[in-house]
């Protein structure tokens, strides 16, 4: 019950609506600090434009995401709520940040549903980029890097030796100075995880991280990820399709189907809730049987 | 008063000329989702063809005037038809799963290209021919000014009128315009369904040079005067309405050329003719900033 | 089966020989000219349209002949370029040397103009391809107004050069300046923008800027132009004849190359100056942060990069460069006008930098020599003329050629002659 006595994310009654669809409609729910939380859900549930809403790159049409890598304070949101502010530098609501401040400021990372690598630029070019904040500040507005100084050759080694940490530990330290796009599709999702990891964040939000991945590879996906949240710095938040990797790694489910939460709790709980198991599978018995009541009912 | 009303047939009569040229921006972007930046070169090398075939039949077969007019404005239009059909194929068609900018480059190239071709062949002035059909109906007379409406700005309108409604006959009702429609939903899936995707480009392709050729044929018949560098101002104007009217959209191109040939006129005329170009690029930049869809295209929602 | 290839060849190449006939008709076959009375008469030119329709056939049916079966797909051959390590040494031997070697070969009346239009000019376009690529380049903006920012800075010379009294050395700074203060005015409302319409943006506005030059008569005389303002001096001392010039001073007797030589050197350094600065910064996080936004904008965005700032400063520097540029064309040329300034020297670099390739800046100084160069040999050929007519302009023939070399480039090699792209930081190097 971490998401209730510690949540990292708490999402209040959002709503986004795109012309007439209705894609969230409604939804709160909260993310505990330190845990693997799924979000999951039929085909257009609306899962990823949740996830665009919380990293900013839909803003949704209402609701609030009160955010704090620290400690998430009920009061402190309701006083940022009624100031005009974003943020008190502690507690984030990110409805109101645009998408590169929510990585920067409230450490929010995110993955993609069809890989976003920078595919021509190599695997340890793409991890530097993730250090863009560091590196960025040690260059000066470039002009302390022009010139070489050696605190901008020391942000540089850093960054290099974090990013090769990283290479290493998804496997990829020879492939380093491959471009991205020619690594096979389950380094790629790997690469694109490990650079989300280079910008620090809190809580790591990621796509559908095991889609297109064999068993043995969504097998090291789960240890992976069960090392990041292990590690206590990164809570993770992940929509996912594969109830394998669902069930066997996350502390916390939130099933959302046409828009709404259906249901919310541990993986067993969500499992026998019967709202889940019609919504995966008696969407289509029902279907029949309504088909059938019509046919029936047009032959009477 | 009677300035103004002259003025507003003189932009109806050029809107009509930027609408047809608009139409093919409109269509191919629909299409294909590309900026045919050659368009514009397109229409001028088709006032060209027209001019030398209006010479040709005058001069060395002696056709009277208005027929020789016709004729070679069929013949125009076929003739840049085919140049159309030859410049998807050498410069677009391989492009189309290169990256973003590709096909905007090639575009480029082929309107510098094409520009200087005609300087090249035809030399770079002016080219006039002797006024023609010059019959006017007076609106107003014995006022300070008197308003007139020539018998060929009233066949510029109908014509530009006419075509479109053909045109929009053609997108709404046949299967060559289901197919267009298809490929502008997605061309992979049109594909899979058995749609022609080459052939459906092409022929947007060909159906836009030959409404070019119809506004380059009309252009030199109302002007009287066209040179090769011609291609490049006209073009970013229609390009321009083609905007404004919201790009994708068939009656907004007409639209937009109607506005942009009114607001250019209507500059010229109170404000000096020194700056009346600004006027239409500023009506390019400031829509595409502000509002991309234009008056009646679709707003475009950014996939992540 | 040969004989079924022949054939087959021969059906193709003559399907080709009806298109070109189409296309060459009436265009190529007639020219309109103006007669004595000053109406159009057309000239027949059908030997010349002969003349396309049998290469259209032969070419084709070559080709047709030569590559066989279509059906046997050619696998895509991606050859890629050996490396020369020693090219850039060699070539920064050889341009440090060219001006005193050809004024001791040929004497310095000969030499003035291969100092000066094949030196001075084609250096000028190196940097304004550099300056480019950075934008496009680099950042993958596609931006078709460059000329504006090269005339911002040739304008801002020749207006505050007599107005402030200023020299060139206190101006080229400010130049620059200026220009990137216009590209920072321009790109920053379109930054939003997808990728063409921003490109169609930058022509409009490069438009308008053009069109007030031409216009705005009080300050820049219109089409006429400014002209007479100072030119280039040697850290105070004129290029002139008599006692206060540059070569009574150093005893030397005046030449007028002396000026041309000094201008040489002057582009050259600043021009290895801006490539050392585009060779670092595609080190630094900023350059690579255009690389990435020119791979993918939303996985930037999605890495907390501020793609707002990072367009800007891609837009600023390359205005900067081209204002730097515009500054020398005005010292070079003695008088501005906007003519200098029009779409298609915009489109001229643009070729510069696609054929370059993108982010090579090797490519680019190539692509500068062989376009601008290779246009003004053209213009040395006077047996050309004989052949082609009295009127015949080689620059005209540039453009047609820059025009099909984009469109040979996006179909053929879309990444540019040079294309390897070598990353910006090598693990083996580092570790």
């Amino acid at each position: 019950m971490n998401w209730l006595d510690d949540p990292i994310l708490r999402v209040d009654h959002l709503t986004m609506r795109f012309g007439g669809l209705l894609a969230v409609n409604d939804v709160s729910f909260a993310a505990g600090r330190g845990d693997i939380t799924a979000l999951i859900g039929p085909n257009g549930a609306g899962k990823t434009t949740l996830f665009n809403c919380l990293t900013g790159f839909y803003q949704p049409t209402a609701g609030r995401i009160a955010f704090s890598s620290e400690k998430l304070d009920a009061e402190k949101i309701e006083t940022l709520t009624r100031s005009a502010r974003k943020h008190d530098g502690e507690t984030f609501l990110l409805e109101r940040m645009a998408d590169h401040e929510i990585v920067r400021k409230a450490r929010l990372a995110r993955t993609f549903q069809n890989i976003r690598l920078f595919q021509g630029m190599s695997a340890l070019e793409n991890l530097m980029i993730a250090q863009d904040e560091a590196l960025s500040r040690a260059a000066g507005l470039s002009f302390i890097g022009l010139l070489g100084l050696p605190s901008w050759r020391r942000a540089e080694q850093a960054a290099v030796d974090r990013a090769v940490a990283w290479l290493d530990r998804i496997g990829l330290k020879k492939r380093a100075d491959d471009p991205a796009g020619s690594l096979p599709y389950g380094d790629q999702r790997r690469l694109e995880i490990a650079r989300a990891m280079c910008t620090k964040p809190a809580l790591l939000c990621l796509d559908e991280p095991a889609a297109g991945l064999n068993a043995a590879e969504s097998h090291g996906l789960a240890e992976l990820l069960r090392g990041i949240r292990d590690q206590g710095e990164t809570s993770i938040l992940l929509i996912e399709h594969d109830m394998s990797v669902v069930m066997r790694i996350s502390d916390h489910v939130v099933v959302l189907d046409y828009g709404q939460k259906i249901a919310d709790g541990s993986p067993r709980e969500v499992r026998e809730d019967p709202a889940v198991i019609a919504a995966y599978l008696g969407v289509e018995e029902q279907e029949e049987a309504v088909e059938e009541a019509v046919l029936s009912g047009g032959g009477a | 008063m009677e300035i103004f009303l002259q003025q507003l047939i003189n932009g109806v009569t050029l809107g009509s000329i930027y609408g047809l040229i608009a139409i093919g921006y409109t269509m191919v972007f629909g299409i294909i989702g590309m900026v045919n930046f050659a368009h514009g070169d397109v229409f001028m090398l088709s006032a060209f063809i027209a001019l030398l075939l209006l010479l040709l039949l005058t001069q060395m077969l002696g056709l009277a005037a208005a027929p020789a007019f016709v004729v070679a404005l069929v013949a125009s239009m076929a003739l840049t038809a085919l140049w159309n059909f030859a410049i998807e194929r050498v410069a677009y068609r391989r492009l189309r799963g290169s990256f973003r900018l590709a096909p905007l480059i090639s575009a480029i190239g082929m309107s510098t290209f094409l520009a200087n071709f005609v300087t090249v062949t035809q030399g770079p002035n002016n080219k006039s021919i002797p006024p023609m059909w010059d019959q006017v109906i007076a609106i107003t007379s014995g006022g300070a000014y008197d308003v007139t409406l020539s018998y060929k700005q009233i066949l510029i309108v109908a014509v530009t009128g006419a075509l479109l409604a053909a045109f929009w006959f053609v997108v709404q009702k046949t299967p060559l315009g289901r197919a267009q429609r298809a490929c502008e939903q997605d061309a992979k899936m049109a594909a899979l369904l058995g749609v022609d995707v080459n052939r459906t480009v092409a022929l947007t392709f060909v159906i836009g040079a030959a409404l070019a050729a119809v506004a380059g044929s009309l252009y030199l018949l109302q002007y009287g005067v066209v040179k090769s560098s011609d291609g490049f101002v006209p073009g970013v104007k229609a390009f321009t309405a083609a905007v404004l009217g919201g790009i994708g959209s068939l009656p907004g191109a007409v639209l937009g050329g109607l506005l942009i040939g009114l607001i250019e006129t209507m500059w010229g005329q109170y404000f000096g003719s020194d700056y009346k170009d600004v006027a239409a690029f500023s009506v390019l930049a400031i829509t595409l900033i502000f509002m991309p869809s234009g008056l009646m295209g679709r707003p475009d929602v950014e996939k992540v | 089966m040969p004989a079924e290839r022949f054939v087959r060849a021969l059906r193709e190449a003559g399907w080709a020989t009806l298109v070109v006939a189409g296309l060459s008709f009436p265009i190529i076959a007639y020219r309109a000219e103006p007669d004595f009375n000053n109406l159009l008469a057309l000239q027949p030119r059908w030997p010349l349209f002969w003349q396309f329709c049998a290469a259209a056939f032969l070419l084709r049916f070559l080709l047709a002949f030569w590559s066989g079966d279509e059906t046997k797909a050619k696998a895509p051959r991606e050859k890629n370029w050996p490396k020369l390590p020693w090219l850039g040494p060699l070539a920064l031997v050889f341009l440090t040397i060219y001006p005193l070697a050809v004024v001791a070969l040929l004497g310095p009346q000969a030499a003035l103009k291969w100092v000066d239009t094949y030196g001075v000019q084609i250096l000028i376009y190196v940097l304004l391809g550099w300056g480019l690529n950075i934008t496009v380049g680099l950042a993958g903006l596609l931006d078709l107004g460059y000329a504006a920012f090269y005339a911002v800075g040739a304008y801002a010379y020749a207006l505050l050069a007599p107005a402030t009294g200023l020299g060139f050395w206190a101006l080229l700074p400010v130049c620059g300046l200026l220009a990137a203060f216009w590209g920072f005015c321009i790109g920053f409302p379109i930054l939003r923008l997808r990728g063409d319409y921003l490109a169609i943006v930058t022509l409009a506005f490069a438009e308008i800027v053009r069109i007030v030059l031409i216009n705005w008569d009080v300050v820049t005389h219109g089409e006429a132009g400014l002209f007479g303002f100072p030119g280039l001096n040697f850290f105070g001392l004129p290029f002139i004849p008599g006692p206060r010039g540059f070569a009574a001073h150093f005893g030397l007797p005046f030449q007028g190359i002396q000026k041309q030589i000094f201008l040489y050197y002057l582009v050259l350094v600043l021009a290895l100056l801006a490539n050392l600065v585009s060779l670092r910064l595609r080190r630094l996080p900023l350059g690579r942060a255009w690389e990435a936004l020119r791979e993918d904008e939303i996985a930037c965005r999605a890495l907390g990069l501020d793609t707002r700032n990072i367009k800007l400063t891609a837009f600023a520097l390359g205005a900067f460069f081209a204002g730097i540029a515009g500054c020398l064309f005005a010292l070079r040329q003695g008088f501005v006008s906007p003519s200098a300034f029009t779409f298609s020297e915009s489109a001229l670099i643009l070729a510069i930098v696609v054929l370059g390739g993108g982010g090579s800046q090797l490519g680019v100084a190539v692509a500068a020599v062989f376009l601008v160069g290779a246009s003004e040999l053209l213009r040395e050929l006077t047996f050309l003329k004989s052949v082609f007519g009295e009127n015949f302009d080689p620059a005209q023939y540039r453009m047609l050629l820059v025009g099909l070399a984009m469109v040979a480039m996006m179909n053929f090699r879309p990444r540019g002659l040079v294309s390897t792209r070598a990353p910006t930081i090598k693990l083996g190097a580092t570790s």
